[in-house]
């Protein structure tokens, strides 16, 4: 075991472990924000760079800051490190200008898109971004592709997180779809006409942090604040059968996985609860279910909080009420 | 200064076949090393050498081979980076295409100094042509029998392969060169993990740049101590530079390190000064990623000494008033270049080249390319420059490899020096579309 | 766009298929790599399958090439798409790439550039009428010293002026191989 401070809270966690789940290990405000690292999906992490926190001291027996801001995700822990994530001036600016870099060419078009209100990179522009931009450049655009009935893909939307393509990887026995392209042309796309059709490529919709993945048979039915999250169970043959059902009255709009505080699926029966597509496209009826009961989640959702106070300034006043 | 060690034969013809080669003195340091010396010995004359990486980074060599992890009953692997593809670099090519025994004999000591038996040189894909004059030598050694198994009876294996690139200039870096030989996206790795514990399918290994293998050759012949003697303080042995843009005789040029940087331009034996008889206006000397400097910053440091071509003096002021060594790409303006436009084709170059992989590089860099664009046609704004000059300090540091600095040093460079021209831009839309500053500016300083 | 017009455009009317000498020369070079790691030979092999396949890379080209090495087709297209030597549409009979970084344009590639695109009537990225020539600007080909400089297939032309860009074009046409 090794020895850890982050923002002053120390902690101990096994020798391997990164600086970010040492953080959540502790969790709370210490805990930095992740955009492209899911710890159910091995290999992702370390590009979008929402993670970076200051080492102000390597380890016990090499005290030296490093001088660069490092991605917590992929950073192990050296006994006797300590870390500023909250406390670090640094990485409060930095922060705020990977959210920058993340949103110049993000379409922004939070009120026509069905991620709104369960958006990271929303929460994220809510925590960190700045009310005004600075790109008076053409935003990037790309040609819309259908990749089949059950996924809306949404390119303009998404930030390259590759978390979709580890799914299809490790959790489907075929990968159709990929990182095509370079540089800022870089695009999720089957490259050919293709459906991404498999057991388990719904998961994809779970995992992106953003709307360029949606659920196609939600899609623009509800805004997800207006439902009502359920637990629920069935007899799956696939997956664990384990679900959230997001319902309106009697009606079921909408089937997801169980996801925890950092938006990543959990555990069911000791393994990752991914659903398969089956639970999470075709059982919308009621009768389809054993409805657990309704599940209090801690939303993390910009419209959650019920009022927009602006962090960046110290206002308490509510911005609904008129004052800003 | 004029000395050879790398080039040594290169006007001899016939000095790309292995008999001519070998009659001039070739592979004597296979035989002095797999004879004589233990593959420790060979690893510390090079750290004796003080030989830098010639790719750009300057790290040295022999550090780098002694952190190379060595486990039990797993292979290791020498790679020989030939990727060169820093704009303004083209002295690897000549090497290759001149002297390609000499790259060969390079890596054969080396990979037996490391314990390689399968050593690859990745060559960027544009270079193809080299890529079949490697393969007919490789075939040349392995009939001599400096490959294969068993060299010169010392029971040491290795084979030696070449493998191009597809076009891209990220697969120079060596993580993202690591995952192309693997048949991937040239998406560079995160580290730690560094190559030296895993590197080429997960299994140690080293890269090299294409002269710094070479020159492996003359420190096993004369020794690491000979080898440190050539040249000034840190920045031993000799180096090729490749000198372009506004030089009367540009071209590949071997010197020994501490020629100054005056003689290595207007000298006789070298760059003969400025083409068509005009004035040099700045110099980015080591390849387009470091950072450009003012006429009066070339020749003298700040401080007003001379101006040497070593990594040493060529940093000499930081970033305040000095630049880098780097690839020794050495690119030369003239008066009438303008510095704006050359930032803009640079900025583009290195948007094009990213790789995409993280946020502050795919998008900072084509941002960055953007906002110059405007500004060289005469559609910026002031605020501009300032813009400019925070993209670059936000990519600067939070990439995931060195491109994001590649990409933001020039532009912060060019502001520094040069701010008066971005200024002027703005100022002089118009007039900024039919003539340069650097004219302009000659006339103003002439009346 | 439609999915369906994006596939017309990089589709092969038939199946490309391999002599047996160059089939030969595949397997040999993905020997060259240790057992398993077939796949660092796909680079090598997709400058081959696009030398003998029409000089550019059909969606059919790269899902034989993905056969070749038995792994998904998708791995084809991401590398294919990540390097830019490898030609996804269809080009002309030969591809001038003309160099348009720093070193170059200080020695004047602008003017070789326009003068091409004014000579064959064509735009960056366009084809010429008669199909012969494809004009396409590239970054850094490591030809600094000798520019303003263009790549036609493996072989470098440096020291570009108007008469050498008048002559490449009439050797190309006239099927003389330019020296």
């Amino acid at each position: 075991m090794v020895k850890i401070t982050i923002d002053n809270v120390q902690v101990e966690v096994e020798e391997g472990t990164t600086i970010l789940n040492a953080a959540r290990k502790i969790g709370g405000e210490v805990v930095p924000p992740a955009m492209c690292y899911y710890s159910k999906l091995p290999g992702t992490g370390g590009k979008c760079r929402t993670c970076l926190v200051e080492v102000a001291a390597g380890s016990e027996k090499d005290p030296r800051p490093m001088p660069k801001l490092v991605a917590s995700c992929s950073t192990p822990v050296m006994d006797g490190m300590v870390v500023k994530n909250k406390t670090s001036e640094r990485v409060h600016e930095n922060r705020g200008a990977i959210v920058e870099f993340l949103l110049i060419n993000h379409p922004l078009d939070c009120p026509v898109c069905d991620q709104a209100g369960e958006c990271h990179l929303q929460d994220l522009s809510y925590e960190h971004g700045a009310e005004k931009t600075r790109y008076e450049e053409e935003r990037r655009t790309f040609d819309p592709i259908d990749i089949g009935d059950k996924i809306k893909l949404h390119m303009n939307r998404c930030i390259l997180c590759y978390r979709c393509v580890h799914v299809a990887d490790q959790l489907t026995d075929k990968r159709v779809h990929g990182v095509l392209n370079r540089g800022e042309h870089s695009e999720i796309s089957t490259y050919i006409e293709k459906a991404v059709d498999n057991d388990f490529s719904g998961n994809m919709i779970d995992v992106c942090p953003v709307g360029a993945l949606t659920d196609k048979t939600f899609r623009f039915k509800s805004r997800v604040w207006f439902l009502k999250p359920m637990e629920a169970s069935c007899a799956c043959d696939k997956c664990s059968g384990n679900v959230l059902l997001w319902m309106f009255g009697n009606e079921i709009y909408r089937v997801t996985a169980r996801k925890d505080k950092y938006g990543e699926v959990e555990d069911q029966n000791g393994k990752p609860g991914w659903i398969c597509n089956t639970c999470r496209f075709e059982k919308k009826s009621p009768e389809n279910w054993k409805i657990i009961g309704p599940r209090t989640i801690n939303r993390h959702s910009v419209i959650s909080q019920g009022k927009y106070i602006s962090p960046r300034s110290n206002s308490t006043k509510n911005i609904s009420n008129g004052n800003k | 200064m004029a000395r050879k060690i790398l080039l040594e034969h290169d006007e001899i013809p016939g000095i790309e076949t292995y008999a001519v080669y070998r009659k001039n003195g070739g592979y004597k340091s296979v035989e002095k090393a797999l004879k004589t010396m233990s593959p420790e010995q060979v690893v510390e004359e090079v750290q004796k050498s003080g030989l830098r990486g010639r790719g750009g980074a300057g790290f040295p060599t022999g550090l780098k081979w002694s952190f190379l992890a060595k486990p039990e009953g797993v292979p290791r692997y020498l790679l020989c980076n030939a990727d060169e593809s820093e704009p303004g670099t083209f002295k690897d090519r000549y090497l290759m295409e001149k002297i390609p025994h000499r790259l060969i004999e390079g890596m054969i000591v080396s990979s037996y100094a490391l314990g390689s038996n399968l050593s690859f040189i990745y060559i960027r894909g544009e270079y193809m042509w080299i890529l079949n004059i490697l393969e007919k030598a490789i075939a040349e050694a392995y009939a001599a029998g400096f490959l294969g198994k068993n060299i010169l009876g010392s029971g040491f294996d290795l084979d030696l392969r070449v493998a191009p690139g597809g076009g891209a200039y990220i697969c120079g870096e060596e993580t993202a060169m690591i995952e192309s030989l693997e048949g991937k996206r040239g998406n560079p790795r995160m580290k730690p993990p560094f190559p030296a514990v895993k590197g080429l399918w997960g299994c140690p290994s080293v890269v090299n740049n294409v002269e710094s293998l070479a020159s492996v050759v003359a420190i096993v012949n004369d020794g690491g101590d000979e080898y440190a003697k050539i040249g000034i303080g840190k920045s031993t042995g000799t180096k090729l530079f490749s000198a372009c843009g506004n030089v009367s005789r540009p071209g590949v040029y071997e010197l020994e390190m501490g020629l100054s940087v005056e003689e290595f331009i207007y000298g006789d034996d070298w760059c003969r000064g400025i083409a068509n008889g005009k004035q040099l206006k700045a110099c980015v000397p080591g390849g387009s990623s470091v950072p450009i400097l003012p006429a009066h910053l070339v020749t003298k440091t700040a401080a007003g000494e001379n101006r040497l071509m070593s990594y040493e003096s060529l940093a000499d002021g930081g970033f305040a008033s000095g630049s880098m060594l780097g690839s020794g790409g050495f690119i030369v303006f003239d008066e009438d270049q303008c510095i704006v436009r050359n930032t803009w084709n640079f900025a583009r170059f290195y948007a094009h080249e990213s790789c995409g992989q993280c946020s502050p590089c795919r998008e900072g860099t084509g941002w960055m390319e953007k906002v110059l664009n405007r500004l060289e046609h005469g559609n910026g704004n002031l605020r501009d420059i300032e813009l400019l000059e925070d993209i670059n300090k936000k990519i600067e540091g939070n990439t995931i490899c060195p491109l994001g600095e590649a990409a933001a040093w020039p532009v912060a460079a060019a502001i520094r020096h040069f701010r008066e021209e971005f200024e002027w831009h703005v100022t002089h839309r118009e007039e900024s579309q039919s003539r340069n500053y650097g004219l302009l500016l000659k006339e103003s300083l002439m009346h | 766009m439609s999915n369906t017009e994006i596939d017309i455009r990089k589709r092969h009317s038939e199946k490309p298929v391999f002599s047996i000498e160059k089939m030969a020369e595949i397997q040999s070079l993905i020997s060259q790599f240790p057992e398993g790691k077939h796949k660092s030979a796909i680079i090598r092999i997709l400058h081959i399958a696009e030398e003998e396949f029409g000089g550019w890379l059909s969606i059919e080209t790269m899902d034989y090439v993905a056969e070749i090495l038995s792994i998904e087709p998708i791995e084809v297209y991401e590398v294919a798409s990540f390097y830019t030597m490898f030609n996804l549409e269809p080009t002309g009979k030969f591809v001038f790439e003309v160099c348009r970084t720093g070193p170059c344009m200080l020695v004047g590639s602008d003017s070789i550039i326009s003068y091409i695109q004014e000579k064959l009537d064509i735009k960056v990225g366009e084809t010429s009428k008669d199909g012969f020539f494809t004009l396409k600007t590239v970054e850094c080909l490591g030809a600094c010293g000798y520019g303003p400089m263009l790549q036609c297939g493996k072989k470098y032309h440096e020291h570009l002026t108007k008469e050498k860009v008048d002559e490449l074009i009439a050797a190309y046409r006239s099927g003389e191989f330019p020296k």
